[in-house]
């Protein structure tokens, strides 16, 4: 007789601002269908953002995630300037990008360390954590801040990078360098990892296509999309990195993409630095005239899409905002299905979607009235990973 | 001091919850376990059922939502229980008070009994604060 079990995963969602209610629908160990809900964590952003004046609206945005509190003021300055057609110094483009690329790292490092807690493996989540603060004590010294930067402004940059700071960022970024080799050995050359993360939760490349996905999660089933490349904006045509893409579509490629992006973003950093031009950092814009405008940015998780309308008023009457996980979540559908229990959490936290998610799972098995809660999800997760280990003779 | 304080003062188990955040505290609350920082020194966990915690930390804006199960998360705390208002949301419910979604300030739906204010607040300053919240715990009990 099939055992047939409701997994409820959320109900809210509290680090993105598409909060999501997902309830898996298990067959024994297998996952046979899974439902989405949303609407938990619903602020009203685009609504504040329409009440505020054209300064105002860029903090609200900044704070719709706190880990893409650079990319979505990027992007709403960007369809601001858009509409205007703001001219930008040079020197802020350079700024931008560096910001930008700060955060991709600081990113990838938070969902490294997570996902490694997932498998069972806290050394990682120690280990990344540990080194994101070296990137967290940069960003400290070049915006003032560790999270929410507050650095974007219509027309450039709130703070310029002084001389003096240069020095130092590029000693923080090689020692980081060199933690990030260690770490990419520890994780891409264990072979328990490998048979944790191989050919689990392939998406392929059509379905890719499909549910058109956005950021690591297309490149890693081999779409080659990046907004940074495909449609430039701030410094990123004047200078040369490579788009990382990866054909498996699975969780270990999506963590190689990760771990391989780190070393780009580290590498556009440090062009930035040496061919950042003196200058202004502000064009000091007074007048934002009626038009509409766009502004894209490639967040750590993808495209993230700003469309602003303005009447001519000094606030915005139509504030539209696309972020990448809203694209990426729906792939969690196709890859989840057939797969184990055991596999789910590290499927849904290979989409990046934040952690808070899976930290708020629970099982509710309606028939036998079994309640299991993240802790026993994580350990379900671990206890497959020990399983192999103990396979392999591994101690 | 009851023997309950006096433990409870020296290992405080936290239950941490997003009403509706941005996520930046929750990332700051993560990153005072890590090796940096390591709350764990002072006996300060973090743990996965809100029946085995003395303090609930919350963080972010209530919404309509999160208002009853903020409730519904007090009423199943056991007691002596003592929350956090975490951050300026927490706090104040800070950019999103004007916002349709929001619902009353953390403290008009339960009794609130530490700030810690900031957007985010940093590692320190969380350190700081559940020192501070020790100290009270401490303070209130030292006619018992």
């Amino acid at each position: 007789m099939s055992h047939k079990a409701h997994v409820p995963i959320g109900p809210y969602h509290p680090l993105q601002e598409e909060p999501e209610f997902y309830k898996l629908v298990v067959d024994g160990e297998k996952v046979v269908d899974v439902d989405v809900r949303i609407g938990y964590n619903h602020r009203g952003i685009e609504k504040i953002s329409e009440s505020k004046n054209f300064d105002q609206s860029i903090f609200i945005v900044e704070r719709i995630c706190g880990i893409c509190s650079s990319s979505h003021p990027i992007a709403c300055v960007q369809a601001i300037e858009d509409i205007a057609d703001i001219p930008v110094p040079e020197r802020a483009l350079y700024i931008r990008s560096i910001n930008q690329e700060l955060e991709r790292i600081h990113s990838h490092l938070l969902w490294l360390g997570l996902a490694g807690h997932f498998l069972g493996y806290n050394t990682v989540f120690m280990w990344a954590w540990k080194y994101r603060e070296l990137i967290c004590d940069i960003m400290e010294t070049v915006t003032g801040n560790r999270q929410n930067y507050a650095m974007h402004k219509v027309g450039g940059v709130r703070r310029d990078i002084e001389r003096e700071h240069v020095s130092y960022i590029l000693t923080r970024l090689d020692e980081f360098l060199k933690q990030l080799d260690m770490l990419k050995g520890a994780v891409l050359d264990d072979p328990v990892i490998h048979a944790r993360l191989k050919g689990v939760g392939v998406l392929t490349k059509e379905a890719a296509i499909d549910y058109a996905t956005l950021g690591p999660v297309a490149r890693a089933s081999g779409v080659d999309i990046d907004v940074r490349r495909d449609h430039p904006y701030a410094a990123y045509d004047k200078i040369k990195w490579n788009v990382i893409t990866r054909e498996e579509g699975d969780v270990f490629a999506k963590t190689v993409v990760r771990i391989l992006e780190m070393y780009e973003s580290a590498s556009i950093i440090r062009q930035c630095l040496d061919k950042m031009p003196q200058g202004p950092i502000d064009s000091n814009p007074k007048d934002i005239p009626a038009g509409e405008g766009i502004g894209l940015a490639e967040a750590p998780r993808g495209e993230c899409f700003h469309y602003i309308k303005s009447d001519g008023t000094n606030s915005p009457t139509r504030h539209k905002i696309r972020a990448p996980t809203y694209m990426n979540f729906p792939t969690f559908k196709e890859t989840v299905i057939g797969e184990t229990i055991s596999d789910a959490t590290i499927i849904l936290a290979g989409i990046d979607p934040c952690y808070c998610c899976t930290e708020r799972m629970l099982i509710v098995d309606t028939k036998d009235k079994i309640f299991m809660n993240v802790e026993e999800l994580i350990r379900l997760s671990q206890e497959a990973t020990a399983r192999i280990k103990e396979k392999m003779g591994i101690k | 001091m009851g023997l309950r304080e006096t433990i409870l003062s020296k290992s405080i188990y936290v239950f941490h919850l997003s009403s509706g955040s941005c996520n930046n505290c929750d990332i700051e609350i993560l990153d005072c376990l890590t090796p940096r920082y390591d709350l764990e020194r002072f006996g300060i966990t973090l743990v996965g059922s809100i029946r085995h915690a003395d303090v609930l930390l919350c963080t972010g804006s209530t919404n309509r939502l999160t208002v009853p199960i903020i409730k519904k998360l007090y009423e199943e705390m056991p007691k002596p229980a003592f929350v956090v208002a975490f951050g300026a949301c927490g706090s104040s419910r800070g950019l999103f008070k004007d916002s349709y979604n929001t619902g009353q300030p953390l403290d008009e739906i339960i009794p609130v009994d530490a700030y810690i204010p900031g957007c985010p607040p940093k590692p320190e300053a969380i350190i700081g604060g559940l020192m501070k919240l020790i100290g009270k715990i401490k303070e209130k009990n030292k006619g018992k």
